[in-house]
C-alpha cells in the first residue's frame, strides 16, 4: 500500500494532493530559509495562527451570501486579509513600540487564535446541517481533497518557489548585512516586504494540506536540517527546498493510505525524520562528525604532548596520554620508549623549535601565523625553506 | 568653517552633508552637522564614544533616517550615485555563523553589476580573488567566515568593497579590534585608493594614528567642532573642545607628537 502511494498509483486525486504538498514542502523550505537566517523564524506562527479568524469570516460571509461556504478559494482570501493584519500588527508593535519581537507574536498570535476558535464555535452553531469541515485547516487534511484545490495548491506553491529564487541575491544581502544592501541599492525593505509576502502565501497555501498549527514547522526544520550540510546560502537554500518537498510528497502519500490520520502531523514528522538523520549524520556539522573529530583532535593533542614530554625527558602524568602512546607503539607498557616513540619524540621537539625559529623572521610571518601547536610544519614551508631553517638552528643547537 | 572647502564645493565635492540631525527618541545623536569632504583624500569622523560618529555616516547613507538635513554625493541626491559609493559596516553588524564563504562574501560587492539572475562567470571570480589579494586574504577565498579571526573578517569586508569599484569609500571603525598585521593591510589599501584618486571617510577612534594615516579630519560631538586638514584641525584646543575633560593631557600631547 505504501509503495503504491509512494509511486502515485493511488489514482489521479491522490497523485495531485502528493504533488501539490510536495510543491508546497518545497516553497516552504526555500522561503523558511531566509526567515532563519534572518532568525526570524517564529513571525510564520504568528502569521499561521492570524488566519483562523480570516478562514471562519470568510466562512459566514459565504454562507450569507447563499453561496457554498467551503470554497476553498474563498476561505484562502479571508486567510490572506486576516494573517495580512496579523502581520502588521507584529511589525507595528515590534517597530513603533518598546515590545521586542518576541512578545509581539505572542500576543499576536494568542489573540488571534483566540478570536478565530470563538469564530470557529460560531459557524458550527450557524452553518448546522452543513459539515462545515474547517477543522481540516487546523491540522491538515487531504481527504476529500477537490481536484482544483490541489492544482490550486500547486500552482501558488510553484509560485512563491519562483519568486524566492529570483529574488535569492537580494534576500541574501539583506539577511546577512542590511546596512550594505541599503547602501548598495537593494533595499532591505523591500526584500524584507517580499519574504513577508511570500511567508503569508506559503501560510495560507499550506492551510489545506499542512494545517495552520504546524505549517512553521515546514517552514523551520527544513532549513535548520539543511544547514547541516553546507556552509552556502545558496546550497543550504536548494536542499532545504529538497528536503521540503521529500517531506512533503512521502507525509501526503502516507496520509492518502491513512485517510485518518490529519495530513499535517504525518509531512512534519516526515520532516522531522530528514532533520534527525542531518543532525546526526551531515559530514561536517553533524554531530558524529563533530564527535569523530573532537575525540581524533584529543588524541592529536594527548599525543603532541605525550612525545614532548618524552624528548624533554618529563615525565607523562595522564592515563589517557600513556593509553593512547602505548597503543602507537611510541612507549612500552612500563612508561618507557620505544626506539620509535624515541625517534617521534625528537622530531616533534625539532619541529617545534622551528615554528619557534620561523617566529622571529618577517619573511615567514604569513607562515608562522598558521602555528596552532599541532600542525606538522613540513606541510608549511617548502623543503629549501626548511633547509634554510635547520641550517640557521644547528648551530644554536651546539650552544644550547 | 573651512572657506576653501566652500569654494570647492561648485566642482561636486564626493559628499557634502548640510545640517544634518539624527536623534534616538528626542535625543539628539548628531545635531546639525555639515561636512564637506575633499575629493582623492583621506578623512577621518574623530570624536569621543557616543559623540555620533557611526551614526552620521548611517544617516549619511540612508541606513538610518535623518530628521533633517542634505546629504549629495558628487552633487546628486543618494539614488543616483549608489554606484559610486561602497560602504564597509562595523563587523560587529553581522552574523558571522551566516553560511557563505569568503569569495561569496566578495561577491557581494558585484550583486548590482550581476543583477537578480546574471550568472556568476569565472571573470567575476577572478575580479573578486584580485580584490582578496589586495588585502592580502587570497588563501582563504574557500573558507567559511566564521572561521576568520576579527582582523581577516574586517579585510573581507574591505575587499567586498573593493569590488564594487566605487569612487567614494565610507567605512566604520575599520581598525577596531584588529590586529598590527590587518591594521598594515587596510590603511595600505586606503592610502592606495587615494593614489587612485578616490575619497576614503573613515570613522576611526584612535588618535594616535590619526596624523599618520589620514589627510583631513572632522571633529564630532554631537556638533561638528571642527573640519579641515590634519595640520590646523587636529590640535591641542580644539581636541580639548571636542573631547572636554575625557581626554587625558598625555593623549593628546601623544597624538600630536607625531604631527611634529
Amino acid at each position: 500500500m505504501l509503495s503504491d502511494a509512494l509511486l502515485l498509483q493511488l489514482g489521479y486525486n491522490a497523485t495531485l494532493v502528493t504533488l501539490g504538498a510536495m510543491m508546497l514542502g518545497l516553497s516552504a523550505g526555500v522561503a523558511g530559509t531566509f526567515l532563519f537566517l534572518r532568525k526570524r523564524a517564529l513571525v510564520s506562527d504568528a502569521i499561521s495562527h492570524a488566519t483562523l479568524p480570516g478562514i471562519a469570516l470568510a466562512f459566514l460571509v459565504m454562507v450569507a451570501l447563499g453561496g457554498d461556504g467551503r470554497s476553498l478559494p474563498g476561505l484562502l482570501v479571508g486567510a490572506v486579509g486576516s494573517a495580512g493584519l496579523g502581520l502588521a500588527a507584529v511589525s507595528f508593535l515590534s517597530n513603533r513600540t518598546r515590545l521586542g519581537e518576541d512578545t509581539a507574536i505572542g500576543s499576536v498570535l494568542s489573540v488571534f487564535f483566540g478570536f478565530g476558535i470563538v469564530l470557529l464555535t460560531v459557524v458550527q452553531s450557524v452553518g448546522q446541517g452543513q459539515q462545515a469541515g474547517l477543522e481540516g485547516f487546523l491540522l491538515g487534511s487531504t481527504a476529500g481533497m477537490l481536484r482544483g484545490d490541489a492544482t490550486l495548491i500547486a500552482l501558488s506553491a510553484g509560485l512563491t518557489f519562483a519568486v524566492i529564487l529570483l529574488m535569492r541575491r537580494p534576500l541574501t544581502l539583506a539577511a546577512f548585512d542590511p546596512g550594505f544592501a541599503e547602501v548598495a541599492g537593494h533595499n532591505p525593505r523591500r526584500s524584507e516586504a517580499i519574504l513577508m509576502a511570500v511567508v503569508l502565501a506559503v501560510t495560507v497555501v499550506g492551510l489545506k494540506i499542512v494545517g495552520l498549527i504546524l505549517i512553521v514547522a515546514l517552514l523551520i526544520i527544513p532549513p535548520v536540517a539543511a544547514r547541516f550540510w553546507s556552509e552556502q546560502s545558496d546550497r543550504v537554500l536548494l536542499i532545504a527546498g529538497l528536503i521540503g518537498g521529500v517531506s512533503g510528497y512521502v507525509g501526503a502519500a502516507i496520509s492518502a493510505i491513512a485517510p485518518d490520520l490529519p495530513t499535517g502531523p504525518i509531512i512534519v514528522l516526515s520532516c522531522f525524520g530528514l532533520f534527525a538523520l542531518s543532525f546526526l549524520l551531515a559530514p561536517q556539522r553533524g554531530v558524529l562528525a563533530m564527535a569523530l573529530r573532537h575525540i581524533r583532535f584529543r588524541r592529536e593533542v594527548h599525543l603532541q604532548q605525550g612525545l614532548l614530554a618524552i624528548a624533554q625527558g618529563q615525565p607523562i602524568y595522564e592515563s589517557l596520554t600513556r593509553r593512547l602512546l602505548i597503543r602507537e607503539g611510541l612507549i612500552r607498557a612500563d612508561g618507557v620508549a620505544t626506539p620509535e616513540g624515541r625517534a617521534e619524540a625528537s622530531r616533534r621537539l625539532r619541529d617545534v623549535a622551528r615554528w619557534r625559529e620561523i617566529r622571529n623572521d618577517p619573511a615567514l610571518e604569513r607562515e608562522a601565523a598558521l602555528y596552532d601547536g599541532l600542525t606538522n610544519i613540513e606541510t608549511v614551508l617548502t623543503p629549501d625553506q626548511l633547509d634554510a631553517l635547520d641550517a640557521r638552528l644547528s648551530p644554536q643547537a651546539e650552544i644550547g | 568653517m573651512v572657506p576653501e572647502d566652500r569654494s570647492g564645493a561648485a566642482t561636486a565635492a564626493p559628499l557634502e552633508v548640510h545640517g544634518i540631525t539624527v536623534t534616538y527618541g528626542e535625543k539628539p545623536a548628531v545635531f546639525s552637522a555639515d561636512m564637506t569632504v575633499r575629493a582623492g583624500e583621506l578623512t577621518a569622523i574623530v570624536g569621543p564614544n557616543g559623540a555620533g560618529k557611526s551614526t552620521l555616516l548611517k544617516a549619511v547613507l540612508g541606513i538610518v533616517m535623518p530628521l533633517a538635513g542634505q546629504v549629495q554625493f558628487f552633487g546628486l541626491p543618494l539614488d543616483k550615485a549608489r554606484d559610486r559609493i561602497a560602504y564597509v559596516p562595523q563587523r560587529a553588524s553581522v552574523d558571522w555563523d551566516f553560511p557563505t564563504r569568503v569569495i561569496d562574501v566578495v561577491l557581494m560587492g558585484m550583486y548590482r553589476q550581476l543583477g537578480l539572475l546574471g550568472r556568476v562567470r569565472q571573470a567575476h571570480r577572478d575580479a573578486a580573488l584580485h580584490c582578496l589579494t589586495r588585502v592580502g586574504m587570497q588563501d582563504f577565498a574557500e573558507r567559511q567566515i566564521g572561521q576568520l579571526s576579527g582582523g581577516q573578517q574586517q579585510r573581507v569586508f574591505l575587499a567586498r568593497a573593493l569590488a564594487q569599484q566605487a569612487d567614494l569609500y565610507l567605512l566604520d571603525e575599520p581598525f577596531a579590534g584588529v590586529d598590527a598585521a590587518t591594521e598594515k593591510a587596510i590603511i595600505g589599501v586606503l592610502k592606495e585608493l587615494a593614489e587612485e584618486g578616490r575619497t576614503v571617510v573613515a570613522v576611526h577612534h584612535d588618535l594616535s594614528t590619526v596624523p599618520e594615516y589620514f589627510d583631513n579630519v572632522l571633529l564630532l560631538a554631537t556638533q561638528v567642532i571642527a573640519e579641515g586638514p590634519v595640520s590646523t584641525t587636529f590640535v591641542p584646543e580644539l581636541l580639548h573642545k571636542a573631547y572636554g575633560g575625557r581626554l587625558g593631557a598625555g593623549q593628546v600631547i601623544g597624538a600630536l607628537a607625531e604631527t611634529v
